[in-house]
């Protein structure tokens, strides 16, 4: 008995439940009331085949199948109606499938074979039109559901029974995906925070989604779904966090070397929570200004939770017109004219203003791993790169080298210590 | 840029010892292990005198049958680099919890799921179905070979060219670090300097030449080499489904290669179409990209669809229910599959309207592949079900498909995706549908077609260890990976904090052994038979009372396939020839007209490789140099006339006889 | 559908199922080369539809109506248009079996190319000169791989023509340099097909917007 519940509490789902948040839906009492899961095997094997089994009886909690945000509850929903729908079909399928090849198996000759039988108008009117009524069901309810959660729209309700009270202004949340870490901006407080993100439980949220360098996508699977986070653009999610707790929040789009490392704690609070998680924030003293910024940028591991107390004007704009470096001009600019007829035949000066992707290697910064790294550290030994988890052998890791490692007699076209990468050859 | 020129960077580029990876363990390792079995080979090869066989009789063969056979053993050694691939991911996966970071650094991890992918689309799936359409196609329509039988040969060596190069990434600097289909900006010059991108970039290009050539060839193939009788409604599913897989290779394959030209753009000479900078859009890449990517799946599907067709109505000793629907679900399914590629990318902010429609389009491939389920089921009904092998992996796969089909239904719902998205459920649902369905079904076709193409049947025995071992490791490895999904956890990680996910992965990685042991089972399988092979020999050449003509001529077939050119009146030919009591011919031969072989796909594929290497190590002269031969060698090429012979009547008499001695003493 | 009682028949008339003659199917060359363009259609179509999304991204630089001369591509165009023309000249003396004459019109029609070609490099060599280089911007980037990738069929196409008269002048007018200057044929109307579209889609709009 004891042997099952530290079982199934290793089942515990992702998101841990906070102290405020009532118990986790009574693992240990389903446990007491269902005789399955109180007779436990013990051998590996049985545990792996009733693994799953007892997930369903035992209600093994996993964050999408029991969200904590009214619009990951209304996703969850809809995949739990979709599978039923789909099931109405699939579970007759294999069931005929088993019950066919049983019944006419080569050994039965009690059953009847008829080898010239391969055509019924009637039977083929059946098999085209279940399929299409299923998918006229789930089409319908589809063009429905991807307008409703449709994370462009601002939300029209809190949760199932509560719409959104007309005086109540959504929080704002500006989100910037850097290498590897997540970098938030709270316009109205006027604090920024690194890889930790608090919300107040029952107030919109709409987040403004961007990234520096590479694609990235904002996930916290008990908020809502995920949206990409891309470098110059700004993609939306509106959400509503309904419980109060600590969520996991990460990038689900694969972005190089730190990426299994970039993740974030979303912490729901309740009104006043949130007022004292601002005072934290405004506490720090710091600022984030545009030269904090360019440190905070360059590709980085586990970066600690931070708080910056006040943020230069604009940065966010800044960040997401990539344009945070100096004597950048913003995308919004380049486009503006472009709109009005280009820049004419004597723009070189342009030019130079607009070069933003590799400026980091320009600046001797490279991306961690690189089998022909740019600043000149030798490939495939121990020396860990610039931006790489610090560890006993190389706590100073992450801080700048100003002088490469020694050359190791190889050398790349184009690649002097203090030069672009091979690939950046046509930049000079 | 041209002032620290140097001598070695000349003649060499950016290649160097340093290139070499011998400070990683694992690598080192394989590379010995790679060439002390090289050397056997090589050895072993040399001392029984083959390499001369082997040039003349296989090499340079352009015969469909022997290139077939040439494409599935290439996908098999490609199955076991790409296998090798998954099981390290899994072993990293299932240990890297809390404080433990698994045996793989991230840059050697990102490498291994990259390649992962790459290999086992390209180089495994695509070569397995290639070979067996090559093999397969030009009997069932009664042909001698393909249109284009140098080309076909060509094509081969392509491919081999492409997946050679992925080979060389793995002992000479490194593959691309980017998920398999290298999105950009991660897979631009200023996020990927190193050789990877370069690596992947034209070990698919020289690849793709080759697919789209076989492409070509076997549209032209069954459009204008069908035997007298067999219109396009009388034609085998097989063909009819190889026909749709090759029309969606030659619309989508170009798609990848202007793609992939472009990006290689972006990193040789620094254009912008997919930067961040100077008005490029990353997002054009990854629309361009998926729509060559999902129509990919279709060309993997379909033939396997078309196996399963043809084993069912075969093992159920039935005609194919609802023929002509099948032909319609198939082709409906073709012409769907260009316009749901968006639904890879929902979550990339499109509109609620635009999300909708192409997940929408998504549902409605369900209702012909639906169909197509339906009507195995229902050939099922009132047969006489055989339980040979080929019969087991197709209810294997009816039972499997299903429920990735659903999975797949799942995900085209787009606020559903929004959660299931980049997450492990969404590896779970493609690996349900590629091994449950392509893998399956290539398996399926490997134990039908075997007897016909060597003579004898494959081992009972090992093939029912190695299916039970695949379709129980298939669902040990992959449904743990559905439930992950359901818990919030995402593809590409190699370390995880939570500890409670890892008994999963760990039930995972123990289903991943078991899919080792089925491949190693299937491997056993193809060595006992052939140490076992007389006792299993077939000389009727129709060893499962077949039903289409490649069943009417000998196991293996003759070089010319058929003495006489069939005519057809049916749509199961040979069974219809079987029942209207067919004698075959026994005298009367005719000289046959045949393509004569040729070493050209050889040396084009051979320089083609060199110009790709040269290309990715920046060693410019090489590059040229190869790049101009390959032309000289092309025109060269075209000079040469005499690029066909006859094979005498007499000798058509003498194989013929052989023949008929066989049978006759068989029977 | 089956018929079951013809098994009689089918005895006694061995032809009923197999063509005692060698069976000879169509040729499928010219299907096969023609499938083999509209993929290669297809490219051009990828190339078009990223000129078509980035065709406006001048990057603060030099858009298309600063940048292209229409009457020097006006003179491309005539080029390529003649070398179509006379292409047809050299298939029409082909199909009258005069293996000079074919040599001749191939011979012009050549020239023609070569013109085109020379005159497209000169342009990209004064537009690189001016900084509208490829990396300049994404319209350019765009300008330049697909307008670049017209250039490069041209130049191959060039190389057939030279290699197929050198095959004609050897061998005649046999069947298979028939086929050859056939498939040749389509390709180059193909090409001159897919400059029209440059034509009025980069040159013309660029300009005239």
């Amino acid at each position: 008995m004891p042997h099952s519940i530290t079982f199934l509490r290793r089942l515990r789902r992702w998101d841990k439940p906070s102290t405020i948040a009532p118990p986790a839906r009574g693992l240990t009492q389903r446990n007491k009331t269902s005789p399955q899961t109180v007779v436990l095997p013990v051998s590996i094997l049985r545990k792996i085949v009733l693994l799953p089994l007892l997930c369903l009886l035992a209600g093994c909690e996993m964050v999408v199948t029991h969200p904590s945000g009214d619009i990951a509850a209304q996703q969850r929903d809809l995949i739990v109606i979709s599978t039923i729908l789909m099931l109405m079909i699939i579970v007759p399928v294999m069931a005929l499938t088993a019950l066919f090849a049983w019944r006419y198996r080569q050994t039965n000759t009690s059953a009847t074979y008829d080898p010239d039988w391969h055509h019924s108008t009637r039977l083929e009117v059946v098999i085209w039109s279940a399929p299409l009524v299923i998918i006229i069901a789930l089409g319908a309810i589809t063009w429905i559901s991807t307008h409703l959660l449709d994370p462009f729209r601002p939300l029209s309700r809190i949760s199932e029974s509560k719409p959104v009270a007309a005086e109540v202004k959504p929080l704002d949340v500006q989100v910037v995906a850097l290498d590897w870490k997540w970098l938030f901006f709270y316009p109205e407080q006027g604090v920024a925070t690194v890889n930790e993100l608090a919300a107040p439980v029952d107030r919109p949220i709409t987040f403004h989604i961007t990234a520096s360098s590479v694609m990235n996508s904002f996930f916290i699977p008990a908020l809502a779904g995920q949206i990409y986070a891309m470098p110059g653009m700004e993609t939306k999610l509106h959400a509503v966090i309904n419980k109060p707790g600590e969520y996991d929040g990460f990038s689900a789009n694969y972005s190089g070397a730190g990426f299994s490392r970039m993740n974030f704690k979303f912490r729901a609070l309740d009104g006043k929570g949130f007022d004292e998680w601002i005072a934290k924030a405004k506490a720090s003293g710091s600022t984030l200004d545009q030269k904090t910024y360019i440190a905070l940028e360059r590709p980085s591991e586990q970066e600690p939770v931070r708080y910056y107390a006040s943020v230069e004007n604009g940065l966010y704009n800044k960040v997401l017109n990539m344009c945070a470096l100096p004597g950048q001009m913003c995308m919004s600019e380049m486009m503006h004219i472009d709109a009005m007829g280009g820049g004419g035949e004597n723009s070189e000066a342009n030019r130079e203003r607009l070069r933003y992707d590799g400026h980091r290697l320009r600046q001797g910064v490279e991306e961690p791993g690189a089998t022909f790294p740019v600043s000149g550290r030798p490939p495939n030994t121990n020396v860990q790169p610039q931006g790489m988890k610090p560890d006993a052998l190389t706590p100073d890791v992450n801080k700048q080298q100003t002088q490469p490692d020694e050359g190791q007699g190889h050398r790349m076209p184009g690649m002097d210590h203090q030069g672009p990468a091979p690939g950046q050859m046509h930049d000079q | 840029m041209f002032s620290n020129l140097d001598l070695q960077q000349l003649i060499f580029g950016r290649l160097s010892l340093e290139a070499i990876p011998y400070h990683e363990p694992i690598l080192v390792a394989t590379f010995i292990a790679v060439a002390i079995g090289g050397a056997a080979l090589v050895g072993g090869l040399t001392y029984y005198r083959l390499w001369g066989y082997l040039w003349k009789e296989w090499f340079t063969s352009v015969d469909h049958k022997k290139i077939g056979v040439m494409y599935i053993i290439l996908a098999i050694v490609m199955l076991l680099r790409g296998f090798a691939d998954a099981i390290m991911m899994r072993a990293q996966q299932a240990i890297a919890f809390g404080d433990a970071n698994g045996y793989l650094p991230p840059h050697h991890f990102d490498q291994v799921f990259t390649a992962h992918g790459v290999i086992m689309i390209f180089f495994m799936a695509m070569p397995f179905v290639t070979g067996l359409m090559n093999y397969v196609v030009p009997l069932q329509i009664g042909a001698r070979d393909v249109a284009f039988p140098f080309l076909n040969n060509f094509s081969f060596w392509m491919t081999v060219s492409g997946a050679a190069l992925v080979m060389a990434s793995l002992f000479v600097g490194e593959f691309a670090r980017t998920g398999w289909l290298a999105y950009p900006p991660l897979s631009g010059a200023a996020y990927s300097p190193g050789v990877g991108v370069d690596y992947y970039i034209w070990a698919l290009q020289i690849a793709g030449v080759g697919t789209l050539l076989s492409g070509v060839n076997l549209i032209a193939t069954i459009v204008k080499m069908r035997a007298p009788g067999m219109t396009m409604m009388k034609m085998p599913v097989f063909t009819w489904t190889a026909l749709c897989t090759n029309v969606l290779i030659v619309a989508a394959f170009p798609v990848l290669t202007a793609v992939l030209a472009l990006l290689s753009l972006d990193r040789y000479i620094g254009t912008n179409f997919f930067t961040n900078d100077f008005g490029g859009s990353p997002m054009m890449y990854i629309n361009l990209i998926w729509i060559w990517g999902h129509p990919e799946v279709y060309i993997l599907i379909l033939p396997a669809f078309g196996i399963f067709s043809e084993v069912t109505s075969t093992f159920c000793g039935k005609r194919l229910f609802g023929y002509a629907s099948m032909v319609y679900a198939t082709v409906v399914i073709t012409i769907l599959s260009y316009l749901v590629w968006l639904h890879h990318f929902f979550t990339m902010g499109s509109g609620a309207s635009v999300n909708s429609f192409f997940g929408i389009t998504t549902m409605i491939i369900s209702i012909p592949t639906g169909a197509k389920i339906f009507n195995w089921l229902f050939t099922m009904y009132r047969g006489r079900i055989r339980f040979e092998l080929p019969m087991m992996w197709t209810l294997a796969f009816m039972l499997t498909f299903v429920i990735g089909g659903m999975t797949g239904v799942l995900l085209a719902v787009p606020p559903a995706d929004f959660v299931l998205h980049n997450s492990l459920f969404l590896i779970a649902h493609f690996h349900n549908v590629i091994i449950g369905g392509v893998v399956f079904g290539v398996f399926a076709g490997v134990n039908f077609w075997f007897p016909k193409a060597f003579g004898f049947r494959l081992d009972t025995y090992w093939g029912k260890w190695s299916f039970w071992l695949w379709v129980i490791g298939f669902y040990l490895a992959f449904m743990p990976l559905y439930v992950l999904g359901l818990m919030g956890v995402t593809r590409r990680l190699n370390h995880f904090d939570d500890p409670s996910l890892q008994i999963w992965f760990v039930i995972a990685a123990i289903g991943a052994v078991l899919i080792l042991f089925g491949i190693l089972a299937f491997i056993v399988q193809i060595g006992v038979s052939i140490l076992r092979r007389e006792q299993l020999r077939d000389v009727t050449g129709d060893p499962w009372d077949g039903r289409t003509l490649e069943w009417a001529t000998s196991s293996p077939p003759p070089e010319y396939n058929f003495a006489f050119t069939p005519r057809i009146h049916d749509l199961d030919a040979w069974w219809d020839m079987k029942k209207r009591g067919y004698v075959r011919p026994l005298e009367g031969y005719k000289a046959i007209h045949m393509p004569k072989n040729t070493g050209a796909g050889v040396i084009l594929a051979g320089l083609a490789t060199v110009c790709g290497f040269a290309m990715i190590w920046y060693v410019w002269w090489l590059a040229a140099l190869s790049f101009a031969a390959l032309i000289v060698v092309a025109i060269g090429h075209t000079f040469n006339y005499a690029r066909d012979f006859y094979i005498p009547a007499e000798r058509v008499a003498e194989v013929e006889g052989e023949r008929s001695r066989m049978l006759n003493a068989g029977a | 559908m089956s018929a079951t009682p013809a098994a009689a028949a089918a005895k006694a008339d061995p032809t009923t199922f197999y063509v005692q003659d060698e069976h000879h199917p169509e040729n499928g060359t010219l299907l096969g080369f023609w499938i083999y363009l509209m993929s290669d259609c297809l490219i051009f179509a990828v190339l078009f539809a990223c000129y078509g999304v980035l065709g406006r991204n001048y990057a603060a630089g030099p858009t298309g109506a600063d940048l292209f001369d229409l009457s020097i591509v006006a003179v491309n165009t005539t080029m390529l248009l003649f070398s179509s023309i006379t292409y047809g000249f050299a298939m029409l003396a082909m199909e009258k079996n005069r293996k000079g004459q074919t040599l001749f019109w191939l011979a012009v029609t050549g020239l023609f190319g070569l013109a085109f070609v020379c005159i497209e490099l000169w342009e990209f060599s004064h537009l690189i000169h001016e900084g509208a280089t490829p990396q300049r911007s994404a319209f350019l980037s765009s300008f330049f791989a697909l307008v670049g990738t017209h250039g490069l069929h041209v130049s191959f196409g060039i190389i057939w023509l030279v290699t197929l008269m050198a095959q004609v002048g050897r061998r005649g007018l046999i069947p298979e340099n028939r086929r050859r200057l056939l498939c040749l044929s389509m390709f180059w109307h193909f090409l001159d097909v897919v400059w029209i579209g440059v034509f009025t889609f980069v040159y013309l709009m660029g300009v005239l917007r």
